[in-house]
C-alpha cells in the first residue's frame, strides 16, 4: 500500500517542483560576481606583492646591505653584492630579486633592520620577455619612489598589530 | 502558369529565408539566454564582457568556432563524417515548414503535419547513428548508441503523447489543431491532456539530449557523446542542430497544448486578440524550463532514463489515450459536450 501511494506521489511531480522553485529564487538573489577590473575587493594594509627598496626623506637609500633578507629567504631569490662607497659607507653595488623563485612570504620585509625591501600591494603586473622576471637594484628603487605614499601609509595603518 | 510558378519560387524562398534567419539567431541568442539564466540561478553574472551586457557574445562563439580546424579522425569516412552534421541541421530546419506562426502563417498548411513533424525529428537520430559511427572512435560509436536509444525510446511516448492530440483535435493539421483549442486558457488542451502535456514536454528534453537526460553529452562526466571527434564548424553545425531541436519542441508544446497564437484572456480588448507573439512568448517559457531543468536537477542514470520512458511514459500515455476516446467518443464534458 505504501508502495502505491509513494508511486501516485512521484507522480505528482512535488520534489521536482520544489527544487524548480528554489532555483527561480536563487534567480533574483543578489549577484556575488566581483567585475574583476571594473570593480576590486579591498586589500589588507599587510598585502604582499611586487617588492621595492625605499629611501630616507632625504633621498639617501636604506639598504646597508647587512644581506639578512638574502639569509633568510627561504626561496633564494634574492642575491645581493656589497662594496663600501666614496663616503665609507657600506652599499649594496647589486640587489637583485627573481621574481619567479619569489613566494611572497614576507620574511625579508620582516628581517628588515631599516625597513628598506618593502612588499608594495601592487599584484597586477606582467613581463613580456625572458629575463625581466629578475628585478634589479634601480627598478626595485624607482617602485619605491614611485609608491612611496602608498607603502609609507600602509607601514602605519599596521604598525599598531606588530 | 509561369507567374504562379515565379511566385511558388520567390515567395516561399523568401518565407523560408525569413524562417531559417530567425531560427539561427534565435538559437544563437539562445545561447546566451541559456548562460545567462544558469548563471543566474547559480547567482553569478553570466557572459557580460563581450559588447553591452555580453549581448556580443554568441557572435564572438560563432566566429571562433567558425575559425577553427575541422579535424578529421585517422581512417575515418569523411563523406559521412561531413553528413551526419548536415542531417542534423537539415531535419532540425525542415520540421519548421509544418509550423504556423500565426493564423495562417505557415510555409506549408499540409494535412499531415503532424505526422511530418515525427517523422523529420525522428530522422535527426541518423544524424547521431552516422556520426558516431563515421567518427572512427570507441568513445563516439558508444556515446552515439546510448544517444539512439534515448532518442527512440522516448519518441514513442513522445508519438504516444501525439496520439492524443491528434484524437482530441481530430485532425492531424498543426493549424487545425490550433484552432480546435480556441477560447480561453481553459479550452487548450493542456488541461484535459494534462499528463500526456506533461510527457509530452519530457520526453521532447529527453529526446534533445538535455538536461536531467543527457547522459550521452554528460559535460562534468565524459567530454562529450557522439560527436566528440567533431570541431570547428561541424561541430557548430550539430549544436545548431541541437538547439534548432528545442526551439521546436517548445514551439510544438506550445502549438499543440497551450493553444498556439490564441491569447489566454477572453473578451474584446487588445490583450485578447490572437497573435504570434502569443506563440512566441509561450515558445519562450518551454525554452526557459529546459534552462531551468539545467540548472536545478540532477543527471539521470542510464537505466533510470530507460526506466522513466518505458516503464512509466508509455503506460501513461496508453491510459490517456484511452481516457480522452472515452471522453471524445461519449461527449463527456466539461470539453467535449
Amino acid at each position: 500500500m505504501t508502495k502505491v501511494f509513494k508511486y501516485l506521489k512521484s507522480l505528482t511531480l512535488n520534489e521536482i517542483r520544489k527544487g524548480l522553485l528554489l532555483t527561480q529564487k536563487y534567480f533574483f538573489k543578489r549577484k556575488f560576481t566581483v567585475r574583476y577590473p571594473e570593480e576590486k575587493t579591498p586589500k589588507s594594509p599587510r598585502f604582499r606583492g611586487l617588492h621595492a627598496l625605499r629611501r630616507y626623506p632625504n633621498g639617501e637609500e636604506r639598504c646597508i646591505a647587512c644581506k639578512l633578507c638574502e639569509a633568510v629567504c627561504p626561496a633564494a631569490a634574492i642575491t645581493i653584492d656589497s662594496d663600501v662607497r666614496e663616503d665609507g659607507s657600506r652599499r649594496t653595488t647589486k640587489y637583485e630579486i627573481d621574481l619567479f623563485k619569489c613566494i611572497y612570504c614576507g620574511f625579508c620585509e620582516e628581517s628588515c633592520p631599516v625597513d628598506s625591501i618593502v612588499e608594495t600591494d601592487i599584484h597586477e603586473y606582467h613581463f613580456e620577455s625572458k629575463g625581466k622576471n629578475v628585478m634589479t637594484k634601480e627598478q626595485l628603487l624607482a617602485i619605491g619612489d614611485m609608491y612611496e605614499e602608498q607603502i609609507a601609509n600602509a607601514r602605519t595603518k599596521d604598525a599598531k598589530y606588530r | 502558369m509561369i507567374e504562379t510558378l515565379e511566385f511558388l519560387i520567390f515567395d516561399n524562398l523568401i518565407y523560408i529565408l525569413a524562417i531559417v534567419l530567425g531560427v539561427v539567431l534565435t538559437v544563437a541568442y539562445l545561447t546566451y539566454f541559456e548562460r545567462k539564466v544558469i548563471a543566474f540561478m547559480h547567482a553569478r553574472m553570466g557572459p557580460n564582457r563581450v559588447g553591452p551586457r555580453g549581448l556580443l557574445q554568441p557572435f564572438a562563439d560563432v566566429l571562433k568556432l567558425l575559425t577553427k580546424e575541422i579535424i578529421f579522425p585517422k581512417n575515418a569516412n569523411k563523406f559521412l563524417f561531413l553528413i551526419a552534421p548536415i542531417i542534423t541541421l537539415a531535419t532540425a530546419f525542415a520540421a519548421w515548414a509544418v509550423v504556423p506562426f500565426d493564423d495562417g502563417w505557415v510555409l506549408a498548411d499540409i494535412n499531415a503535419g503532424l505526422v511530418y513533424v515525427l517523422a523529420m525529428t525522428s530522422l535527426g537520430v541518423y544524424g547521431v547513428i552516422i556520426a558516431g559511427w563515421a567518427s572512427n572512435s570507441k568513445y563516439a560509436l558508444l556515446g552515439a548508441l546510448r544517444s539512439a536509444a534515448q532518442i527512440v525510446s522516448y519518441e514513442i511516448a513522445m508519438g504516444f503523447a501525439l496520439v492524443g492530440v491528434l484524437v482530441a483535435a481530430g485532425t492531424l493539421n498543426l493549424s487545425d489543431i490550433v484552432r480546435a483549442q480556441e477560447g480561453g486558457f481553459l479550452n487548450w488542451f493542456w488541461l484535459p491532456l494534462l499528463p500526456l502535456f506533461v510527457i509530452y514536454y519530457i520526453s521532447g528534453v529527453a529526446e534533445t539530449n538535455r538536461a536531467p537526460f543527457d547522459v550521452a553529452e554528460g559535460e562534468s562526466e565524459i567530454v562529450a557523446g557522439f560527436h566528440v571527434e567533431y570541431s570547428g564548424a561541424a561541430f557548430a553545425l550539430f549544436f545548431l542542430g541541437e538547439y534548432a531541436n528545442m526551439i521546436i519542441i517548445s514551439a510544438l508544446t506550445a502549438l499543440m497544448f497551450l493553444g498556439g497564437w490564441y491569447s489566454p484572456f477572453t473578451g474584446d480588448s487588445w490583450i485578447a486578440q490572437p497573435s504570434i507573439f502569443w506563440f512566441l512568448a509561450k515558445t519562450s517559457i518551454f525554452l526557459y524550463a529546459y534552462f531551468w531543468f539545467r540548472a536545478s536537477l540532477p543527471r539521470y542514470r542510464y537505466d533510470q532514463i530507460m526506466r522513466l520512458g518505458w516503464k512509466v511514459f508509455i503506460p501513461i500515455t496508453i491510459v490517456w489515450i484511452m481516457v480522452v476516446a472515452v471522453m471524445k467518443v461519449y461527449h463527456i464534458g466539461p470539453w467535449w459536450n
